[in-house]
C-alpha cells in the first residue's frame, strides 16, 4: 500500500493534540512549538500532494492519493479519502492557514493547552470535510468542526463571545440538519455513500423529489458560505472570536459551504442546478450589492472585514451557479484567494487591535507613522480584497466575472454580472475608506508609543503577502488544477 | 423438559442467585464494600452464561414463555452493563447511607434480574409478572435515600406505576378475551385470522393496543405518560437516577418492540396503523421533552427531560419498525444500536453527575460553575457525553442519530426526521449550556473534587464506549443487526 498522504495530512493535527494532552506540565512555549511542528508537516505534506498531483489529461476527473477502507459495513459507508482539483486547493489553503494561525495565536496567555488542543482539532475536521468522497465521513467533519468552534469563541472570545458561538451553534447545527436528511434521502435512493459515484444523478424513483433533496443540502451549505439572508451569524461570529479563529474561519470555514455547492449539489443534480440557477444567481447579487452597502455602514474594524465577506462570497455564489467551466473556475479560485486575502485582513486588524487597544474606525487615525510594516501589508491586503491587478483578488474576480458573463446557462446573466461588477466599486470605497480612516490623517498621541509587528507577526504576515502576489502574478498554478475538477461537472451540465 | 431448560436462563438464575448471596452476606459482613464486589461478580458470571449462549439456536422455554434467542441477550447484556456500571457509581453514593447497603445492591440485581426476563418474555402473563418484578425493585430504591424528595418520589413512582400496572393489564385481558391466548405469537395467528380490514373495525383489538402503549408507554417515559420522570429522577437517589434513565427503558422498548412486532406485526395495516400512531407519540415526545428541558435549573430534572426526548428519538425505531411492516429489519437494528449508544452515553453523563454533586453537594446547574478548573477530567467526560447526547461527531450519538434516521426515511418517514433532527438543535441549547457553565463561568470555590476509583473506571468505561461506537461503529452495528435478524426480514 502506498503512503497514505491524505490520512496523514488529516491526522498529524490530531497526533498534535495528542502530544499536546500528554505534555506533563508543559511551558506555554512548548505547546506553541508542538502545534506549530504538527501543523508544518501537515502543511509540507499537502505541498508535497500538491507538486505530485498528476496534471495529465488523462487524470481529468479522476480521484487521486485515494484511500478506501470499510468503516461502517452496516450501510455501506467507507473512509474513503482522495483529493482532485476541486478539493486540493482548499486542501492547501486549510493546512497552509492552519499553520499561520498557530503562529497568529502565538500571545496567547490563556489556557493555552486547551487553546491550541481546539485549533489543532478544528484544523483536522476542515480537512476532513475537503478530503472525504464518503457522506457519512463528510458530516461526521462537518459537524466535528462546530464543537472547536464553540468552545474557541465562547473561552477565548471578546465582547458578546458567549452568544456568537451559540447563535453559531444554533445556526449551523439547523444547517447540518437539513443536510443530514438529504443525505439520508440520497442514500435510500441509491443505497450508496460515496460522493463520486452519485454524479448526475437519474433515478426513476427517489425517496423525496430531486428538487427537495437538492434544497435541503443547499439549505445546510448556504448557512455556511454564508449565502444572503442566511448570513446573520458571520458577523457575531467574526467580531467576538479570537483573531486566529477568525482567520480560519473566513479563510477555510466558509469554504467547506461553496466546496459542498460543487461538490454535491451541482455535480450530483447538475439538472436541478440548472433549472433554479437564475433563483441563485439572483440572491448572490443581491449578496454581494448588501453585504458591500452593509460593509460601508461598520464602525468596528473586524466587523467590517466580517460584513466584507458576506460581499465577497457573493462572488463565489454568482460563479457557482452561472454554470460554465471559467465561472465555476473562477468561483474556486475567488474561494482559494478570498481564503488568504481576507485571512490577512483578520490578521491584520487582529495586529492592529493588539499593538492599539482599540478597533473602532472613529478613534483610530494616523497609525503609519508608528507601524509602517502593518500599514504596508495591510495596504496590500485591502487592495488585493479590492482586486488590484497583480495580486490574487484580481485573478479570481477577473475570471469568475468572466466566466460569468460568457455563461450560457442562464438567461440575462449579462445583467447580474454588471450588476455584481458593481460589488467592486463598493469594495474599493469601504476598502480605501477605512485604510485612510485607520493609518492616515495626523498621528494621535494617545497612540505615541505603539510598537510595529515583532519577528514572528512578519513571518506570518509575509508568508500571506507572498502567496497572493503568487496566485496574482501566475494563476495558473492554481487554474491548471482546479480546471480538472471543474471539466467533468461542466460536462454533467451539459452546456 | 423443564430441567434441561432451566439452563438456558443460567444468566438470570445465577444473578438471582448472587442478589440472595449479597442479602445473605449483608447479615455477616461488616465491610459493605465487599458486597459491591459480589454484587460486580455476580453481574460478570451473568454476563458470562449469556455471552456463552450468543451462537446458539433460538429456543422458546417454558411452554413459550421466556424465548432464548439473540434479541434477549442483547438486552441482557446491556442491562447488565448498565447494572455494572451503576453499582461501580454507587460506590461513592450508597457510603451516605447508615443502613441497609446490603438491599440496595440486593435490589439493584434483582431489577435488573426482572428486566432480562422483561427481555426474554414471549408471553403476556411472563411480560407483566417480570415487569412487576422490576418496577416493585425500583419503588424501593427510588426512595431510598429517605428525605422528603426521595421518598415523594417513591411515592410517586409507586402510584402512577400501579396505574399504569393497571392499565396495561387491562389492555392485556382486552387482547386475551379477544383472541383467547396469552402466549405472542399465538395471538398473533389469531389476529391474523380475523375478518377485519382496519382497526376501527375492531375496538376490542384497538382499545386493547391503545391500553398496551398507555402501559408501556409509563415504562419507556414517552409523553403523555411522561409527568412521572422529572419528579421521580430528581428525588432518587442519583446512581438510581441513571438506572431508570437507562435500564428500565431499555428494558420498556425491548417488550415494547416483542410485543408489537411479533404480535401485531401482520396483517400488514395493523403494522402501519401503529407504526404510524408510534410517529405520532414520536414527534410529541421528542418535542415536549427538548422544549420543556431549556428552562430546567435542576441537572436531574433537566436529565429527566432530556431522556424523554431521547424516547422520543427511540419510537423513531418503533415507528420505523411498524412502516416497515416486516419487509427488513433496519427499524430494530437502528433501536438496539441507539439504545447501546444511549445507555453509555447517559451513564456516562450521570456518572459524572454523581461525582460532581456528591461533592457540592448540590444539584442546580449554576452550582457547576468553574468545572472546568476544579475537576477538569470529570467536566471534560461531562462534555463528552453532552456532545454524544446532542448528536455530533466524534460519538456514539452522531452515529446512532444517522443510523436510526436513516431507517426512518427508508420507509417514508422523512417529516418525522425533519423534526427528529430540528430537535436535536433544540437539544444543543440545553446541553450546551451545561457545557458553558462548566468552562465558562467561574468557578464558586477552588476546592478540586475528588472521586474514588470505582467511579472512575466506571465514567473512564462508558467514555471509551461513546468514542468506540462513534469512531469504528462498524462492528456494534453488527451486533445489534444480529440481534435485529431473529424477527425476520
Amino acid at each position: 500500500m502506498d503512503f497514505g498522504y491524505l490520512t496523514a495530512i488529516l491526522f498529524l493535527p490530531l497526533a498534535g493534540i495528542i502530544v499536546i494532552a500528554l505534555l506533563p506540565k508543559p511551558q506555554a512555549r512548548t505547546i506553541r512549538l508542538t502545534a506549530l511542528t504538527f501543523t508544518l508537516a501537515s502543511f509540507i505534506l499537502s505541498i508535497a500532494v500538491f507538486c505530485l498531483f498528476d496534471r495529465s489529461a488523462g487524470a481529468i476527473g479522476q480521484m487521486q492519493f485515494e484511500e478506501k477502507i470499510s468503516w461502517i459495513p452496516a450501510i455501506n459507508a467507507f473512509y474513503h479519502l482522495g483529493v482532485d482539483g476541486l478539493s486540493l486547493p482548499m486542501v492547501i489553503l486549510m493546512t497552509f492557514l492552519g499553520f499561520l494561525a498557530v503562529l497568529v495565536s502565538w500571545k496567547i496567555e490563556l489556557r493555552p493547552r486547551e487553546y491550541f488542543i481546539w485549533l489543532l482539532l478544528l484544523e483536522t475536521s476542515i480537512l476532513g470535510v475537503f478530503c472525504s468522497l464518503d457522506l457519512v465521513l463528510f458530516f461526521l467533519f462537518w459537524e466535528l468542526e462546530l464543537i472547536p468552534m464553540y468552545f474557541l469563541i465562547s473561552i477565548w472570545g471578546s465582547g458578546r463571545k458567549e452568544y456568537a458561538a451559540n447563535k453559531y451553534l444554533i445556526y449551523t447545527l439547523v444547517g447540518s440538519a437539513m443536510m443530514l436528511a438529504g443525505i439520508l434521502s440520497i442514500y435510500f435512493t441509491t443505497g450508496s455513500l460515496g460522493m463520486m459515484g452519485l454524479c448526475g444523478l437519474s433515478v426513476a424513483s427517489p425517496v423525496i423529489p430531486f428538487a427537495a433533496m437538492f434544497f435541503l443540502l443547499f439549505i445546510g451549505f448556504a448557512i455556511k458560505l454564508p449565502m444572503v439572508p442566511l448570513h446573520t451569524w458571520l458577523p457575531d461570529a467574526h467580531t467576538n472570536a479570537p483573531t486566529a479563529v477568525s482567520v480560519i474561519l473566513a479563510g477555510a470555514l466558509l469554504k467547506m459551504g461553496g466546496y459542498g455547492m460543487i461538490r454535491l449539489c451541482v455535480s450530483i443534480f447538475p439538472e436541478i442546478a440548472l433549472r433554479y440557477a437564475p433563483l441563485l444567481v439572483a440572491l448572490a447579487v443581491v449578496g454581494v450589492l448588501y453585504g458591500a452597502a452593509v460593509t460601508m455602514r461598520q464602525r468596528d474594524l473586524k466587523r467590517l472585514i466580517a460584513y466584507s465577506s458576506v460581499s465577497h462570497m457573493g462572488y463565489v455564489l454568482l460563479g457557482i451557479f452561472a454554470l460554465s467551466q471559467i465561472s465555476l473556475t473562477g468561483a474556486v479560485l475567488q474561494m482559494f484567494s478570498h481564503g488568504v486575502i481576507t485571512g490577512l485582513l483578520f490578521a491584520m486588524v487582529g495586529l492592529v487591535y493588539d499593538k492599539a487597544h482599540e478597533r473602532n474606525l472613529d478613534n483610530l487615525g494616523g497609525l503609519a507613522r508608528r507601524m509602517p510594516v502593518i500599514t504596508v501589508v495591510f495596504t496590500v491586503a485591502g487592495l488585493a480584497s479590492l482586486g488590484l491587478p497583480g495580486t490574487c483578488g484580481f485573478a479570481a474576480e477577473f475570471i469568475t466575472f468572466v466566466g460569468c458573463f460568457s455563461s450560457t446557462a442562464v438567461g440575462g446573466i449579462q445583467i447580474y454580472t454588471l450588476l455584481g461588477v458593481l460589488g467592486i466599486v463598493l469594495t474599493a470605497g469601504y476598502i480605501l475608506w477605512m485604510l485612510q480612516k485607520v493609518f492616515y490623517g495626523s498621528p494621535l498621541e494617545k497612540y505615541d508609543g505603539v510598537p510595529d509587528a515583532d519577528n514572528i507577526e512578519k513571518v506570518c504576515i509575509f508568508s500571506f503577502v507572498a502567496v497572493i502576489m503568487l496566485i496574482g502574478v501566475y494563476p495558473a498554478i492554481l487554474t491548471d488544477v482546479i480546471k480538472m475538477g471543474i471539466m467533468p461537472i461542466v460536462k454533467l451540465i451539459g452546456l | 423438559m423443564i430441567i434441561s431448560e432451566l439452563q438456558l436462563i443460567m444468566p438470570e438464575l445465577s444473578l438471582l442467585g448472587f442478589a440472595l448471596l449479597v442479602i445473605l452476606l449483608d447479615l455477616f459482613i461488616k465491610q459493605k464494600k465487599v458486597l459491591a464486589g459480589v454484587s460486580i461478580a455476580g453481574l460478570i458470571v451473568s454476563a458470562g452464561f449469556t455471552l456463552l449462549m450468543w451462537g446458539a439456536p433460538t429456543v422458546d422455554i417454558f411452554y413459550g414463555m421466556v424465548a432464548v434467542d439473540r434479541f434477549a441477550l442483547f438486552f441482557k447484556l446491556l442491562l447488565l452493563v448498565a447494572a455494572g456500571l451503576v453499582i461501580l457509581a454507587s460506590q461513592d453514593y450508597v457510603s451516605k447511607f447508615e443502613r441497609f447497603q446490603g438491599e440496595y445492591y440486593a435490589l439493584v440485581l434483582l431489577s435488573t434480574f426482572g428486566m432480562m426476563l422483561m427481555a426474554a418474555a414471549t408471553d403476556l402473563i411472563s411480560i407483566y409478572v417480570a415487569l412487576e418484578l422490576s418496577s416493585i425493585s425500583l419503588y424501593v430504591l427510588a426512595s431510598f435515600l429517605k428525605d422528603q424528595k426521595s421518598t415523594e418520589a417513591g411515592l410517586k413512582y409507586l402510584l402512577v406505576g400501579a396505574v399504569a400496572s393497571a392499565v396495561l393489564l387491562y389492555g392485556m385481558a382486552l387482547v386475551f378475551g379477544l383472541t383467547g391466548h396469552t402466549c405472542l405469537i399465538c395471538i398473533a395467528d389469531v389476529i391474523q385470522g380475523l375478518p377485519i380490514a382496519g382497526l376501527l373495525e375492531s375496538p376490542a383489538l384497538l382499545l386493547g393496543i391503545i391500553l398496551l402503549i398507555a402501559g408501556f408507554g409509563f415504562k419507556i417515559a414517552c409523553v403523555p405518560f411522561q409527568m412521572w420522570v422529572p419528579d421521580v429522577y430528581e428525588g432518587a437517589p442519583t446512581p438510581i437516577t441513571a438506572y431508570l434513565s437507562v435500564a428500565s427503558k431499555a428494558a420498556g422498548f425491548a417488550v415494547v418492540l416483542r410485543v408489537f412486532f411479533v404480535t401485531f406485526g401482520a396483517p400488514v395495516w395493523l403494522s402501519l396503523d401503529w407504526g404510524m400512531l408510534f410517529a405520532v407519540l414520536s414527534a410529541i415526545t421528542m418535542t415536549v421533552g427538548n422544549v420543556v428541558a431549556i428552562v430546567q435549573t435542576n441537572i436531574k430534572r433537566l436529565f429527566g427531560y432530556s431522556s424523554i426526548a431521547q424516547a422520543g428519538y427511540l419510537m423513531v425505531g418503533l415507528a420505523t419498525v411498524g412502516m416497515a411492516a416486516g419487509t427488513d429489519a433496519l427499524g430494530q437494528s437502528g433501536l438496539l444500536f441507539f439504545l447501546a449508544s444511549y445507555a453509555v452515553t447517559n451513564l456516562g453523563a450521570f456518572i459524572a453527575i454523581i461525582a460532581i454533586s456528591n461533592r457540592i453537594d448540590s444539584d442546580m446547574i449554576d452550582d457547576y460553575a468553574g468545572m472546568g478548573k476544579r475537576a477538569p477530567l470529570l467536566a471534560l467526560a461531562l462534555t463528552l457525553c453532552l456532545v454524544s447526547l446532542t448528536g455530533l461527531p466524534p460519538t456514539a450519538g452522531l452515529i446512532a442519530k444517522i443510523y436510526i434516521f436513516s431507517g426512518a426515511i427508508h420507509h417514508g418517514l422523512l417529516w418525522l426526521v425533519i423534526i427528529g433532527v430540528i430537535n436535536s438543535c433544540i437539544s444543543a441549547y440545553y446541553y450546551f449550556r451545561v457545557v458553558k457553565v462548566m468552562w465558562l463561568e467561574a468557578p464558586a470555590s477552588e476546592g478540586k473534587v475528588p472521586s474514588s476509583w470505582a467511579l472512575r473506571t466506571a465514567l473512564f468505561l462508558c467514555c471509551l464506549f461513546v468514542l468506540l461506537l462513534g469512531v469504528v461503529p462498524g462492528c456494534f452495528i453488527g451486533i445489534a443487526e444480529a440481534a435485529a435478524r431473529i424477527f425476520g426480514s
